[in-house]
């Protein structure tokens, strides 16, 4: 289907209908249950779920395939999303013309940084990139304050010239489809959120899936991961691997762009901290969590990482006592005091220990632990999908 | 084990249950049913503490959410009252707000304007908190008001010290306890004139953000209105944690005091530098070299330990205040947590009751009723004397405190010592002054 | 002129922090070839261990003083460190003024078994591991260890001063036949300096005089022939480890009193050491150290106001600039091997 083989459709059917059902499989506790904390089914966050899986799939395609690891990838997530939001405040709040801007402007970015960046491999083009976002987010801060809006963050005000806006939505709208309206569906004791902005991102997901998919299995993906597994003899051959590495890079910054006008586009604020190390770190990170190489690998990692930053910093010690509350009092206390220094303000120190522990335990990311789950409950059929194509790391 | 953060959705679950019964799709409501967002139905309601809980501020957020956890208490009438009891209005009854119980989300504000929205947009969206407050920077704080006004909820603000929150980048649904810089100039100028005379030459460093420039600009305009010379503003770095680098040439430039408008680690760092490099004992143009720190805060100037000793700055208000009211806020947190609250944590209490007192007087939790409410609204009796909440600006009028770091101090908590209680009359500027020119409130947004 | 002598002093004081990180840092990318994220941390706890020792110090019993009055108007508790009990109130006082120094000895012993500990229990299953996999599991560790140290000492900056007699600055302008007060520089920041000279010349004398030092080294250039000799290469590694941890220790616990240490500062620093690291060349131990220094001036000069004034911000991005530059300039660094890192 659509150029897929078999696999591969498998795959793209199961994360479409991952994708478009999140909404329920997100919200599996009902509400006022001691659970209903653990649900993640609300807009914010299912779009955060979803913008960041297209930051990581763009950022798989560089270094999963090639291997090159870029630290400087949120440069181009702040650029798309600067884009956005400078289209709102000259045109309207329609997000189409800014998506549009914050690839090509990421994608202008992309080749700069990376044709300067490629020229060197290894550690020190990790370097060159990290100094380029660096640099970006200083001066995005301070001396850029005019275009960036500095500490504050870029934002629309109520005398912009928004030339086109008239009558239209004043906030972020596809053609009149407000991003942030929702609509709500109640069974039983669950409720449901269909939220606008959500299922625009995650169609744009899909398509950027679909897309990646395409590139793993083509010839130019091929060539990427030559260049991965030996460049030396990749020069042997008479083939200049720079063009192709140049294009991956190029490529992942589009990515990135768009995720980062995405993020604008639900939420017409650009901060500046969207281009700091930390950031371009988050995305390394979860490409390596989820699985280096492999398609659904850091969509899965994307997903880990903001579930927990947006859920266990969310948990204070008076949800805890209402969990344990039905031990006696001294053991809830003992509880609370021992579950307590990783919630709410630790919830960093849960995320670092879990990292230690995937890593250490799960040498292929969270996509290996799928794999291992699938060969121990999933008897004769899972022998079968051992040499999975969608899962396998590219090298 | 059945209590319940969420309040609209606890309530849309029983309804539910009574209707519905079971598994069809029955109620397929928009999310717009409601006349404002997240109209508490239920017998209680929530409030979202957004404070950094993680990162340099962390422990100020800390602060903070003791105090709004002091707060609820105080509402849903358990505890002593604190300053319910010193409180002017008399509305509120110990009762929750309006007969519902207070129930309350906290999130990690991270000091950053994304993850502080995340975090906003998870208690507004998930929660179904009908106010958010909190945060400990003005990025942050202008970041999520902005959130609050789309939203449809009110916005009272933590601890954010830049002219913008109520100047350029005002909201109508944002609401500011705290001072800004500008009452913090024209509250230090007239002490800093008594010490060290009208014949000084300034430098200042000023940490390059946004934040910094606004309080630059009114320190700048602040001293040069008494005859001080203003001999350079370097701008330094938001991620330096050295300042030697700009320290060194201060002594050389012939400036006898040295501004420095650094919050946090940034004031500790150039504080502990500045001091290092001996400049408190150098005699410039025959005068003694003095520092000034324009916003103090306990918890950074413990920071910066001996160094604080002898130099002056402002703050919004100090637990070693005698008014009745400072004292009982005092004693209910110090009962409770064994230390002194902050800044921090009184202006965020503050915040709180004031928020829960003009629910009550609105008679609504709609956020046009209680911007209503608050605009215009005078009270006394909670630690710093007559206050007006503007209603140009949403922004309170009341004294400024100006602190000079103690030099025996008796305890670790006993860092600062007030100097002056400049009255509110002083700091207070016109709406349309033109450090806080060019925003505008706007409509209050009910949403939904 | 003085004001250009002013940031060489600077730079060089800079340039010895980032030199001593780098310098552990490059030791563990070079012998072992791991690339470590958790160096910051080493760093910071080593500060911690400056400030852990001070708390010990200051460990206090408490008397009643009814003459005067907490915060809540009850009795102040007065406290009194026991070294006051124990050792008499003057000799009491300079102990605990002199906490920091005495860190330093108490930090080696601690920060090496750390180092021993954290290699052979974690870092020794990542040798042979991608360094996509080093990076996630030190940087983990890194977390934990922050956080670790927040939970018991807190968020914000905790003070820890310099011992008394190292405390104001010293007057370079008047020996330079200047005007009193053109160049001053504070004592400790110079004890720092020659201090990090101390160590950087130590580690490379140990590296180039001993025996044990010449097999490292063989290591670092050929591992697998080193190992062919018979050498047990692995052991002698895990000691470099430790000597790592312990130089970005007494790193730590030396910068305590120039910057109150905070629970990620080492997080501050883990960037610019990559920096300089990358600058100086892979597997270069003087090249770290050549980089360090010569960042550490260029951004004390780039933070001078007429330089300033010429280019805005400049102070802001000086070493990302430098970086880009030498990089492009110099394929490897300043000093970097050939094949080290490369891929």
């Amino acid at each position: 289907m659509l150029g897929l083989n078999k696999k591969d459709t498998s795959l793209m059917i199961l994360v479409a209908v991952l994708a478009l059902c999140a909404p329920f499989i997100l919200n599996p506790f009902p509400e006022g249950s001691a659970m209903a904390q653990f649900n993640a089914g609300y807009p914010d966050l299912m779009q955060r779920f979803v913008i960041f899986g297209i930051f990581a799939i763009g950022f798989n395609i560089l270094f999963g395939l090639t291997g090159y690891l870029s630290f400087g990838h949120a440069a181009f997530l702040g650029v798309g999303s600067y884009s956005v939001v400078w289209m709102y405040k000259l045109l309207n709040y329609n997000i189409l013309p800014g998506l549009v801007l914050s690839v090509l402007t990421a994608g202008l970015f992309a080749l700069l940084i990376g044709y300067v960046s490629l020229r060197r491999s290894g550690i020190y083009f990790s370097i060159l990139t990290l100094a380029f976002a660096q640099m970006s987010f200083n001066l995005a801060y301070s001396v850029l304050t005019p275009i960036t809006n500095g500490e504050t963050g870029l934002q629309v005000y109520t005398n912009d010239a928004q030339i086109f806006l008239g009558d239209g939505p004043t906030s972020p709208h596809l053609f009149g489809i407000v991003m942030n309206k929702s609509a709500d569906l109640n069974i039983g004791a669950w409720e449901f959120t269909f939220n606008n902005g959500y299922y625009f991102c995650a169609i744009v997901m899909l398509v950027m899936f679909y897309l990646s998919i395409r590139i793993f299995r083509s010839p130019f993906g091929m060539m990427l991961r030559a260049i991965k597994s030996n460049q030396t003899r990749l020069n042997y051959t008479g083939l200049n691997p720079r063009p192709y590495a140049l294009a991956a890079f190029v490529i992942s910054g589009m990515y990135a762009g768009l995720a980062g006008g995405l993020m604008a586009s639900m939420d017409p604020l650009a901060g500046a901290e969207r281009m700091q190390w930390t950031a371009s770190g988050e995305v390394v990170l979860m490409t390596i969590l989820g699985g280096t190489g492999t398609l659904i690998g850091p969509v899965l990692g994307a997903g880990f990482i903001k579930y927990f930053e947006n859920i266990f910093s969310k948990i204070n010690d008076t949800i805890l006592h209402q969990w344990f509350a039905f031990l006696p009092d001294g053991l809830e206390n003992f509880m609370v005091f021992i579950v307590h220094p990783f919630i709410g303000k630790g919830w960093h120190l849960t995320l670092g220990i879990l990292f230690m522990l995937v890593v250490i335990f799960l040498p292929g990311g969270l996509v290996e632990g799928g794999q291992r789950l699938k060969r121990a409950f999933g008897g004769k059929d899972a022998g079968k999908d051992k040499p999975d194509a969608s899962t396998e790391p590219a090298e | 084990m059945s209590k319940t953060n969420m309040t609209r959705r606890g309530v849309l679950k029983t309804g539910a249950i009574a209707g519905a019964g079971v598994a069809l799709p029955t109620i397929f409501t928009a999310s717009s049913a409601a006349a404002y967002t997240n109209e508490p139905t239920g017998s209680s309601v929530t409030l979202g503490f957004n404070v950094p809980q993680t990162g340099p501020y962390a422990d100020e957020g800390a602060d903070e959410l003791r105090a709004y956890q002091l707060a609820v208490e105080h509402l849903n009438g358990e505890g002593d009252g604190g300053m319910m009891n010193t409180f002017s209005s008399k509305e509120l009854q110990g009762n929750g707000i309006l007969g519902k119980k207070v129930e309350f989300v906290t999130g990690d504000t991270q000091t950053k304007s994304d993850a502080a929205r995340a975090s906003a947009k998870s208690m507004i969206e998930k929660d179904g908190a009908v106010m958010i407050t909190g945060g400990s920077s003005s990025g942050v704080a202008i970041a999520v008001q902005g959130l609050c006004q789309e939203a449809g909820v009110i916005f009272m603000a933590g601890l954010t010290h830049s002219n913008d929150t109520t100047g350029k980048d005002k909201k109508a649904n944002g609401f500011r306890h705290f001072f800004n810089g500008y009452m913090s100039g024209a509250a230090l100028a007239p002490v800093l004139q008594n010490l060290y005379g009208s014949d000084r030459n300034a430098y200042h460093l000023t940490a390059d953000y946004t934040w910094g420039w606004t309080q630059e600009e009114s320190i700048k305009a602040a001293t040069e209105a008494l005859g001080w010379n203003t001999v350079n503003a370097v701008k330094t770095p938001l991620a330096a944690t050295d300042f030697s680098s700009y320290i060194a040439p201060v002594l050389n430039s012939g400036a006898d005091v040295l501004v420095l408008n650094h919050y946090g680690g940034n004031m500790v760092n150039s504080l502990t530098n500045a001091v290092q490099f001996g400049l408190r004992d150098k005699v410039v143009n025959g005068k003694n070299f003095e520092i000034v720190v324009p916003l103090y805060s306990r918890l950074m100037a413990k920071g910066a330990g001996e160094n604080v000793k002898g130099i002056h700055g402002s703050t919004n208000w100090h637990w070693s205040l005698q008014d009745d009211a400072s004292k009982a806020f005092v004693k209910s947190f110090g009962t409770k947590y064994g230390f002194p609250p902050s800044q921090a944590a009184h202006t965020v209490y503050c915040q709180t009751l004031l928020y829960a007192d003009a629910a009550t007087r609105a008679g609504t939790f709609n956020p046009c009723g209680i911007a209503e409410a608050l605009e215009g609204f005078e009270f006394d009796g909670l630690g710093n004397g007559p206050t007006l909440y503007r209603a140009e600006d949403h922004q309170c009028f009341k004294d400024v405190l100006v602190v000079r770091g103690k030099e025996n101090p008796t305890s670790e908590f006993d860092l600062l010592e007030v100097v002056e209680v400049t009255p509110a009359a002083q700091v207070t500027y016109a709406p349309d002054h033109p450090m806080f020119a060019g925003g505008a409130l706007g409509e209050c947004n009910p949403g939904a | 002129m003085d004001a250009i002598i002013l940031q060489i002093l600077n730079g060089l004081d800079k340039g010895s922090a980032y030199a001593l990180i780098a310098l552990g840092l490059t030791l563990i990318f070079g012998t072992l070839g791991v690339v470590n994220f958790a160096h910051g941390a080493l760093f910071m706890i080593g500060a911690f261990c400056a400030v852990t020792l001070s708390k010990i110090l200051n460990l206090s019993f408490e008397t009643v003083d009814a003459s005067q009055t907490d915060f809540l108007g009850n009795p102040l508790k007065v406290k009194t460190p026991y070294v006051m009990e124990w050792f008499g109130p003057e000799t009491g006082a300079a102990i605990i003024d002199w906490s920091v120094p005495l860190a330093i000895l108490f930090s080696i012993p601690i920060m090496v078994a750390f180092g021993f500990i954290m290699e052979r229990g974690l870092i020794k299953h990542f040798y042979k591991r991608e360094h996509a996999d080093q990076i996630l599991v030190t940087f983990g560790l890194a977390i934990v260890l922050q956080e670790v140290v927040k939970y018991f000492f807190g968020a914000n900056p905790i003070p820890t001063g310099a011992p008394d007699v190292f405390k104001g600055s010293f007057d370079f302008g008047v020996m330079l036949g200047f005007d009193p007060n053109a160049i001053i520089y504070p004592y400790w920041r110079l004890v720092y300096f020659g201090f990090s000279a101390l160590v950087i010349g130590g580690v490379f004398a140990f590296l180039q005089f001993t025996t044990f030092g010449m097999v490292v080294r063989a290591g670092m250039a050929d591992r697998e022939t080193v190992g062919l000799l018979g050498i047990n290469i692995d052991r002698r590694f895990t000691i470099m480890f430790g000597i790592a941890a312990a130089v970005a220790g007494v790193a730590g616990v030396m910068y305590a009193p120039i910057n109150s240490p905070n629970y990620h500062m080492g997080m501050d620093f883990l960037v610019l050491s990559f920096v300089v690291v990358v600058v100086g060349g892979m597997g270069s131990l003087p090249g770290a150290v050549l980089a360090g220094f010569l960042l550490g001036i260029l951004e004390s000069f780039a933070s001078m106001n007429f330089v300033k004034e010429l280019i805005p911000g400049i102070d802001q991005i000086i070493i990302y600039v430098v970086a880009i530059i030498i990089l492009l300039t110099r394929p490897r660094g300043l000093m970097g091997r050939k094949g080290v890192m490369e891929e």
